[in-house]
Order: structure tokens, then sequence, then C-alpha cells
């Protein structure tokens, strides 16, 4: 017999209400500020699948803040983050924007990881003016006016990541990604490209999200023998990839592959070992030299440990807050409309190097990078391009 | 197709085969024979995971030389630990939720939510990596062109040898006799004196010992995160509702065929549309045999 009495409904809720309280706890460590602070929301996925890739870039952007408040904070106010979970759900996120809005009136939004939930926050954006800082690489195909898109866009990614593999030897192509909108889109856009520069798709193949067996996809590539993997596998089903991979003699040393996904980040749970060789293409590499990167990554281990490593959305992340920072300096104001408008044409000397919010379209220009994976889990830079406009809709 | 890709084809079937049964073994003994639907079972094969992510931390901390073996280690401390956890779990938690199938889903669900959220706390939101020790990383190539993973390999070594214990564990001890009884006729039993609370908290950590082997096995092919056993969980109850729940036989039968048709489908066609095609089978199944595959004769009241 099923019969819930009361006490036994209230235990059975207790734990449910235990089980999801635990992670949306807000936090920060006040500091002594005679100003009014100025709120800014932190919205990322802390629980649920996505948090593997989206958790980090929280504690990017709270180094930013902790970095900018130390400073002196922006116009003489001090940062209060304010950080919600998204749990690896749209709807979630879409309600957490409209809290952050409405009742924190926060002055502007750095969150987002897939476009998924990007796409469930905008109408809220819309509705309440808000300002949204997206700092994933993403499929373009999008421009909002209430979003600054801070990474790297599809022709920042696919195309100059296409364009760069054509130019080393072999021009076949097989095409593997995650069952969803971002490497579906950036195949579609990949095919195309592979074509205007001569060479052919000799396979494309999507693996459902989360999928752990890769043998069947991995016998296809075996049978094309393609020159060139193209993969925008995410996720933890990376980890499975690349493992079984290196395990049916496809290695980095045999087999070339890049993808636009997997970065430093990423590495450490796929096992340094296992993506040894392998390519990606990023805006951002940790191992890239100049003083701003030296300082950002001292800083950053400083704060989490020597053990993290930064990637390039962790990257983006920090920069949002610094992007947010400038303009609203640059407009005397934290009003919405103002920001915006300031943040035409605005530069940043990000970790990445000298990079700008390009006049009109909302994304950021900056150069594109193709490292090679080491054994200790950094990256070689093999190709950096010049500076790339972005183009959130290309003509393909 | 060639002969090489055929032959390999057929080799990931067998490989993916076993991998779907260690991870139904365990939920078939907690499910199957004692109808305790637990649907914690994935996290305890993540525990199984992080343990052996533990055990690789500590072998390359303090014994870098014995790096090659650390995997056997691994293995027990998974399974010691898990069987601990199942058993203490057993005693505290589930058996007041005995003869109550819905609050045993709800109380383990829950259960299973604060597992996760406890990995993530501990061991982080990231993936975490336990190092492939070199004797089982690369292939073996019986011909040219054939490559078969070592790992996988393995896998299917130890699922056989794993099976073979369950097996005489069931029907070739004392003990497993008292649980198949307990199993059959829970008064009974007790009226003929079987510690019948003894034999359920035993056969409970049992089950929960082989999720921590297969949790430690599946770090070699796959990855390790908080919400890993989500990945696994499905495809366990889906084997062993196949197969007919209370038959071990049909738990193996049922792998046999899911493994086969999934590899061969995903040669022919997307994996999406493999995954769609299997659940459309089993639907059909399901449908003229409600049981499973297998039914086994057991008094239902």
């Amino acid at each position: 017999m099923t019969r819930i009495n009361r006490r036994r409904f209230l235990q059975l809720s207790g734990t449910a209400v235990a089980a999801t309280a635990l992670p949306s706890a807000t936090l920060w460590s006040g500091r002594a500020f005679a100003a009014e602070p100025v709120k800014l929301g932190l919205l990322h996925s802390l629980t649920g699948t996505i948090a593997i890739a989206e958790a980090a870039l929280v504690d990017a952007e709270k180094l930013a803040i902790d970095e900018i408040n130390a400073a002196g904070g922006v116009m003489g106010r001090p940062i209060q983050p304010i950080v919600e979970d998204g749990a690896s759900d749209w709807p979630t996120f879409a309600e957490k924007t409209r809290k952050l809005l409405q009742r924190d009136q926060v002055a502007a939004i750095v969150g987002c990881y897939t476009s998924a939930s990007r796409k469930a926050v905008l109408p809220i954006l819309n509705q309440h003016h808000g300002l949204l800082y997206y700092p994933t690489y993403y499929e373009g195909q999008e421009q909002d006016s209430q979003v600054i898109y801070t990474s790297q866009e599809a022709t920042q990614s696919v195309i100059a990541a296409i364009q760069w593999m054509a130019t080393q030897q072999g021009k076949t192509f097989f095409l593997v990604g995650s069952d969803y909108i971002y490497p579906r889109t950036c195949n579609k856009i990949a095919r195309p490209t592979i074509a205007r520069v001569g060479g052919t798709v000799v396979g494309e193949e999507y693996a459902p999200l989360g999928n752990t067996e890769f043998s069947s996809i991995i016998n296809k590539i075996k049978a094309a023998k393609p020159d060139w993997i193209y993969s925008t596998v995410v996720g933890g089903s990376n980890v499975a990839f690349y493992k079984q991979l290196k395990a049916a003699g496809l290695d980095g040393q045999q087999q070339k592959l890049l993808s636009t996904v997997v970065s430093e980040n990423e590495i450490d749970g796929i096992g340094r070992e296992n993506a040894v060789g392998y390519y990606a293409c990023m805006g951002y590499f940790q191992s890239l030299q100049n003083p701003r990167n030296a300082a950002f990554v001292k800083a950053l281990k400083a704060k989490y440990g020597q053990n993290r490593v930064v990637g390039d959305p962790m990257e983006c992340a920090y920069n949002s807050v610094y992007f947010w920072k400038k303009a609203a300096e640059k407009a005397q104001s934290f009003d919405v409309d103002k920001v915006i408008a300031a943040s035409s044409g605005l530069p940043l000397d990000a970790p990445e190097g000298q990079i700008h919010i390009n006049a009109t379209n909302h994304h950021v220009a900056k150069r594109v990078r193709v490292g090679r994976a080491r054994a200790d889990g950094q990256f070689d830079i093999v190709y950096e391009s010049g500076l790339i406009e972005p183009n959130p809709f290309p003509k393909l | 197709m060639t002969t090489d890709i055929f032959a390999m084809q057929l080799f990931n079937g067998l490989s993916s085969f076993t991998i779907l049964l260690l991870m139904a073994l365990g939920l078939a003994i907690v499910f199957g024979l004692m109808g305790v639907i637990n649907m914690a079972h994935g996290e305890l094969m993540a525990l199984g995971a992080y343990m052996t992510y533990l055990t690789a931390r500590f072998f390359e901390l303090y014994l870098p030389g014995l790096m090659g073996i650390y995997l056997f280690v691994a293995i027990i401390v998974a399974f010691c630990s898990t069987f601990a956890f199942g058993y203490l779990l057993e005693r505290l938690f589930i058996r007041h939720f005995y003869d109550r199938p819905l609050d045993t889903l709800l109380a383990t669900w829950g259960l299973s939510l604060i597992l996760q959220q406890a990995y993530r706390s501990i061991f982080g939101a990231q993936e975490v990596s336990s190092p492939l020790t070199s004797w089982l990383s690369g292939a073996w190539d019986p011909v040219p062109g054939i490559q078969l993973p070592l790992n996988r390999i393995f896998i299917i070594g130890l699922t056989a040898l794993v099976s073979l214990a369950v097996w005489a564990i069931l029907y070739r001890t004392r003990w497993g006799l008292r649980a198949r009884a307990v199993t059959q006729n829970r008064k009974m039993s007790s009226a003929v004196g079987i510690d019948i609370h003894r034999v359920d908290a035993l056969t409970f950590a049992l089950g929960s010992g082989l999720a921590g082997i297969a949790g430690a096995v599946f770090t070699m092919i796959g990855s390790t995160n908080p919400g890993t056993g989500q990945l696994y969980i499905v495809d366990s109850f889906i084997v062993v509702v196949f197969g007919g729940i209370s038959s071990l036989l049909g738990t193996a039968a049922s792998g046999f065929v899911i493994a086969q048709s999934q590899t061969t489908l995903e040669y022919l066609m997307s994996g999406s549309m493999a995954k769609v095609s299997i659940m459309l089978l089993l639907i059909v199944v399901l449908y003229f045999r409600p049981n499973g595959l297998f039914v086994s004769k057991v008094r239902t009241s």
C-alpha cells in the first residue's frame, strides 16, 4: 500500500527541498565601501549537465570583480555580484533573468553558455530592457539589441578553422558532432566553406548528447580515412570520444582532428594523455605569451589554486566584466542604453591581446588561434590570424 | 562495408554487450530480485568511478612505480566502498520503504540528487580523469587492418568473470539459496528461520557493489562527472525490464540483443536514429510480452 501521511510527505519534500536548495546559495564576500554598490548579475548553470563546462565561468567573473573592486570599483562604486543558478534548465534561466532584472535591479548580467539558454533569456531581456554579456563561442546567426557577444561567432571559429586546415596537407573532412543546434549549425556553415577551399566532406555523424559509445562512428571514420576530423562533440561525450579514438589507434599522431569546443578546461577531464596532438581553434589559449595574460593566469591561480587551468570561455567571461566596466565609465552612467551606445568600438587590453567591440554588430573583433595539445594539457599555438571583425550573418 | 570493418563492428557489438551487462547486473539484483526501484543506482556507479579516480591519485602520489596495477586495486576499492555504502543505505534508508514502490522511487530519486550535489561539492563540477594504464591503452591487431582496443577486451574478460561470480554466489552457495528463497516467499523464508533482514541488506549491498565495479570499469571508456550516473541509469533499467525482471539470464539475453542491434543500426544510420529504433523495438516487444523476454516463475500475491 502506498500511503503518504503528513509526516511522510514532509520528510519526502524536505529531502527534495534540501537537494534543490543547496546550489543556489548566493556568495558575496563584502568589503567596506563608502559608496553604494552597483549590482552585477552572474547567471550560469552551477548544477545540472552543463555545469561541467559552465560553472568555471563564474570563477573568472568573480576574479574580474575582485580586481575591479580592489582598484576602486566602477566610478567609485564597488561591484556586488548576484550569483544565480540556471541549473542547465532553460525556463529556469528565463525566470532567474526576470528575478535579477526586476527584484535585484542589476545594472547588467554576465551569463548563459548554451545557445538554448540564451534564446530563453532574450524575450525577458527585451521586455525588461536588461543587458546581457554572453561569453561563449556560438554558431552566430543572431544580433540582439540587448546583448553583447564577447566570444567568437561562426566566422571566427568554424570558417577560420577550416580555412587553416585546408592550408595543411589533405582536404578530405569528416564532421562529427553532438546532436543539437550548435554542431548542426557549425557543420551547415562548414560544408560550403569546405567546398570553397576545394575540399570534400567524406562523412557527417552526430551522437546523442551525453553519448559515451563512439565505436560505430569511429569505424565509419576508419572506413572513410579522412585527412581531417572536424569535431563539435561537446561535454562529457568528448571524454569518451577521445579515449575511444586513442584506443582504436587514431591518436593525435595518427589522425588530425580539430575541435572548436575543446579548451584547456575540457582537456583536464578528457585526460591529458588522450588529447595530445589534437588541435583546437579558439580565440584564447592559456599558453599565450604576453604580460597581460601572465598577470591574469597568475591572479586566477592565486585565487583558485595552482592546478586551475583557464580556457577560452573563462577568459571571455573575465573580459565581459571589464567590457561592462569600461563602457559604464565611458558613458558615465549605468543606464543600459548609454552603456550599449558607449560599447560601440570600445577597445580592451585583454589577456588574448588588444580586442574591441565592433562598431555596429555587438560582437567582438578578435584574433583566431589554432593550438595543438601538449602532454601537459596546454596548447602550442601553431597559427594566429590577424584581427577578424565579427560577422554574425555570413554569406554561405 | 569491408570485412575488416565488419569484424570490428561485431567486436563492438560484443563489447557494448558486456558494458551493458556489467551496468545492468547490479540493478538486476536490486530491482529484479528484490523489487527495489533504486533511482540512485547510477550514483552508486559514479561513486565507484570516483573511488577509482581517488585510487589513481593515491598511486600517482605515493606508489608511482605500481601505476600499472592500480586498476585492479581500484576495482576492489570501488567494490568494497559501494558494498559498504549499499549495506548502510539499506539498513538506514531503503528498508523503511519496502512494499511501497512509489515512495521508494521518490526517496531514492531524492537520494540521487543529494549524491550528485555531494559529488559536485567534493570533486567539483568539472570532469575528472583516471589515467588509463599503459598496458591497456592501444589496440591488438590480430590481422593488419583490424584493431581491437585492449581496454574493451579487458572489459569483456572482467564481465565474464563477474557474471560467473554472481551466478556462483546465487546458485552455488548457502547464502545464495537463502537470497533466492527470500525473493520467492519472504514470509515462508522467515518462518523457516532465515534472517530475512540480513539477507535483504547483503543482497542490496551486493547489487550496489556490482554498480561500483561497473563505475570503476567505465572510467576506461567514458567520463566521470557528478552527472555520470544519469547516463547509465536509463540504459540499465531498459536492459533489466526488457530481459524480464527477476531473471538474470533474461538480463544477459536482453543486453545482447540491445547491444548488437544498437551497434549494427548505428553503423547503418545515425546514432540518434539507432536509439529511436531500439526504443521502438522495445515498445513492440514489451507490448506482446509485458513481462519481458524471460519470465521466471515466481509466486505473486
